[in-house]
């Protein structure tokens, strides 16, 4: 095993931790407050990705600022979506919840697909393909510019949460919901803003992204599932866990697949673990965070 | 003793079971009729009914969400195939094998939920979780053509599962669904049925009563695994080609649950009714809109239907049917009369 290549995969997986991060943490703030599972999360990174991508094609702004025009736009597809469907399913029996959500998730994708078409895109912005030098390692330009994005982007979230009115009365809302109904607070408001949040921290994410990898309609679904084990791995509703989880989740998938194989190779085994498996990885540790702790490392006792 | 109730029940069963009998003489001499383009429909709409009848029993009866039933008819494609390729077995054997084996990893995937405990969405990202780690090996494996796919060569007999004509498959997928219809109203009345559905309505209150819901959950996505790969079998002798990532997505798993949730979860007619419902419109509508080249408007309209059924017909169509033969189910108030 190559000792060098392993920390920089690690440091590259770090980075991409970042922006799982931020993905992850507007499933976590959904699911903290309305008790939602959004299922269309990937297939919205995707859109917020696609967003990014035209206006960089029509106008040249680089991602890395067309970003906050993704956030925005998923900030209003969020916002509908869930006074249109997922205000109607939030007392329905939990099973009853997946349903409607992977419906979306299907319009979503497929939408996409007749709207941009099924090829994978990789726009060429002026930061793609640069490195930075520093000892052994080669990092990642864009990787780097979006990690740091995807941090400030979650520390004004958490700042939006912590201390102005409306991330308190969200905070509110999913302490007790009754309470915020009984001091008078327009729940449904609450929550179409917490749902558009959510969603928008993910198409912020999708924004982020577009430099780092190429795009398809069909790379949803995966994030969904990433951004799931995550929040799981995290602890359901906690915004501390869902950002940590980002990190081990990132550089468990970047350097899951040299190690197993390096394992393989020690044990005598002539298999490999080719990287296009990485998911495994996640979906590995998924089944033992479910088995060995449900709530998730820094889930309360209830999960 | 003779209630009204009863005697309502057993004249809309007899209406039923006649109109069941009629369709099913019906379906026996159409191939005579039908073009080989209907014929492939109609193939169709067989093969996506048996497939939702058997997501029904473990999802319809139990209220156990599987988003990934597409991993139990994968293995039951490649197990087939495979045993042909290596040691020449007859798929007609084969089919059972690979039943034997998906029905082993339901298991595992159900002590894995059920005995933690995981409910509801925790059990639906368990089920997917499964189903990617089954589609991401399988398209690693050389034997199956890794990424290209893997072709399989019609050899036509019997004895092959492979046939020149629609006609042979039309038959054989209708067997199928009967099968099917027989085995889940078998469950159905049987006291594991009862269970199941005790445990759907409320888990706590039939533990209380001492059903014991890890066995019946166990049992439920034991027998669902089984046939729903018992139906890879059909579809790699149909199709000749297996690709995990069409067989083996998470938009075939829809495929499969978009059915019965139409027809009506839960009911014995409700996945076959969802099938007649749905597929002719899905292969129409797939076709027209490639060719004027929408492809994947017919996802989207699923995904829009999806909301709704759930939305607003949450029971399914089998409910609005019901009332045709059952009229004193649908309307207690006229017992009264």
């Amino acid at each position: 095993m190559n000792l060098n290549l392993l920390f920089q995969l690690a440091v590259s997986g770090f980075l991409m931790g970042g922006v799982y991060s931020l993905i992850a943490l507007g499933l976590s703030l959904i699911f903290g407050v309305l008790r939602v599972i959004n299922f269309a999360h990937g297939e919205m990174m995707v859109w917020g990705m696609y967003i990014a991508y035209t206006v960089f094609l029509r106008t040249g702004i680089d991602p890395f600022f067309s970003f906050l025009i993704s956030a925005a736009g998923l900030f209003v597809l969020g916002y509908l979506l869930q006074r249109t469907v997922v205000n109607r399913i939030l007392d329905s029996p939990e099973a009853m919840q997946v349903l409607p959500l992977v419906g979306i998730a299907m319009v979503f994708e497929n939408s996409a697909r007749i709207i941009w078409g099924p090829d994978y895109i990789s726009p060429q912005s002026r930061f793609s393909l640069s490195s930075l030098p520093i000892g052994n390692l080669m990092i990642d330009v864009p990787r780097l510019l979006a990690f740091c994005l995807a941090i400030i982007i979650t520390f004004i979230v958490l700042f939006f949460l912590k201390k102005t009115d409306a991330g308190k009365s969200i905070r509110a809302a999913a302490d007790n919901r009754t309470g915020a109904l009984l001091v008078g607070k327009d729940i449904n408001r609450i929550y179409a803003v917490c749902f558009g949040v959510g969603t928008a921290c993910v198409g912020a994410a999708g924004g982020l992204l577009v430099p780092i990898m190429p795009l398809s309609p069909h790379i949803g679904a995966p994030f969904t599932m990433i951004s799931f084990i995550i929040v799981i791995l995290g602890g359901m509703g906690s915004l501390t866990g869902a950002m940590v989880g980002g990190f081990i989740v990132g550089i468990a998938e970047s350097i899951g697949p040299e190690l197993i194989t390096g394992l393989f190779h020690g044990i005598g085994l002539g298999l490999d673990f080719p990287n296009t498996m990485k998911q495994v990885v996640s979906f590995f540790i998924l089944i033992v965070i479910m088995i060995w702790r449900p709530q998730g490392l820094f889930g309360g006792k209830k999960g | 003793m003779e209630t009204p109730g009863t005697i309502w029940r057993k004249e809309g069963m007899k209406r039923l079971y006649t109109f069941l009998l009629i369709g099913l003489l019906i379906l026996l001499v159409l191939p005579k009729f039908l073009s080989s383009y209907a014929l492939g429909v109609f193939i169709m709409i067989f093969f996506y009914a048996y497939l939702g009848q058997s997501w029904n029993i473990l999802t319809g009866y139990t209220g156990v969400i599987s988003l990934g039933h597409s991993l139990y008819i994968g293995v039951g494609a490649y197990a087939t195939t495979y045993l042909v390729m290596a040691f020449g077995l007859s798929p007609w054997i084969g089919m059972w094998i690979g039943g034997t084996c998906a029905a082993l990893i339901g298991l595992v995937i159900g002590y894995l939920g059920f005995r933690f405990g995981m409910k509801g969405v925790y059990f639906v990202l368990l089920t997917i979780a499964f189903a990617e780690i089954g589609r991401l090996i399988l398209l690693h494996l050389k034997v199956f053509g890794s990424f290209q796919g893997l072709f399989i060569t019609p050899n036509f007999s019997y004895r092959n599962f492979q046939f020149k004509s629609n006609h042979a498959y039309y038959y054989i997928g209708l067997g199928y669904v009967i099968f099917s219809l027989i085995v889940v109203r078998l469950i159905e009345r049987s006291k594991i049925g009862r269970y199941m559905v005790a445990l759907r309505e409320d888990e706590d209150a039939a533990e209380s009563l001492g059903v014991n819901v890890f066995k019946y959950k166990m049992i439920a996505i034991c027998i669902s695994a089984f046939m729903t790969s018992l139906a890879g079998a059909f579809y790699a002798n149909y199709l000749y080609y297996l690709h995990p990532g069409t067989l083996m997505s998470m938009a075939f798993s829809i495929e499969i649950i978009l059915r019965p949730i139409i027809g009506g979860l839960g009911t014995v007619l409700g996945p076959i009714i969802g099938s007649f419902l749905i597929t002719p419109l899905a292969e129409l509508s797939r076709s027209y809109f490639a060719k004027a080249g929408y492809e994947g408007l017919h996802l989207v309209i699923y995904g829009f239907l999806l909301v709704a059924v759930v939305l607003f017909f949450p029971k399914g169509v089998v409910s609005y049917i019901k009332k045709l033969f059952m009229p004193a189910i649908a309307h207690p108030k006229k017992l009264r009369a």
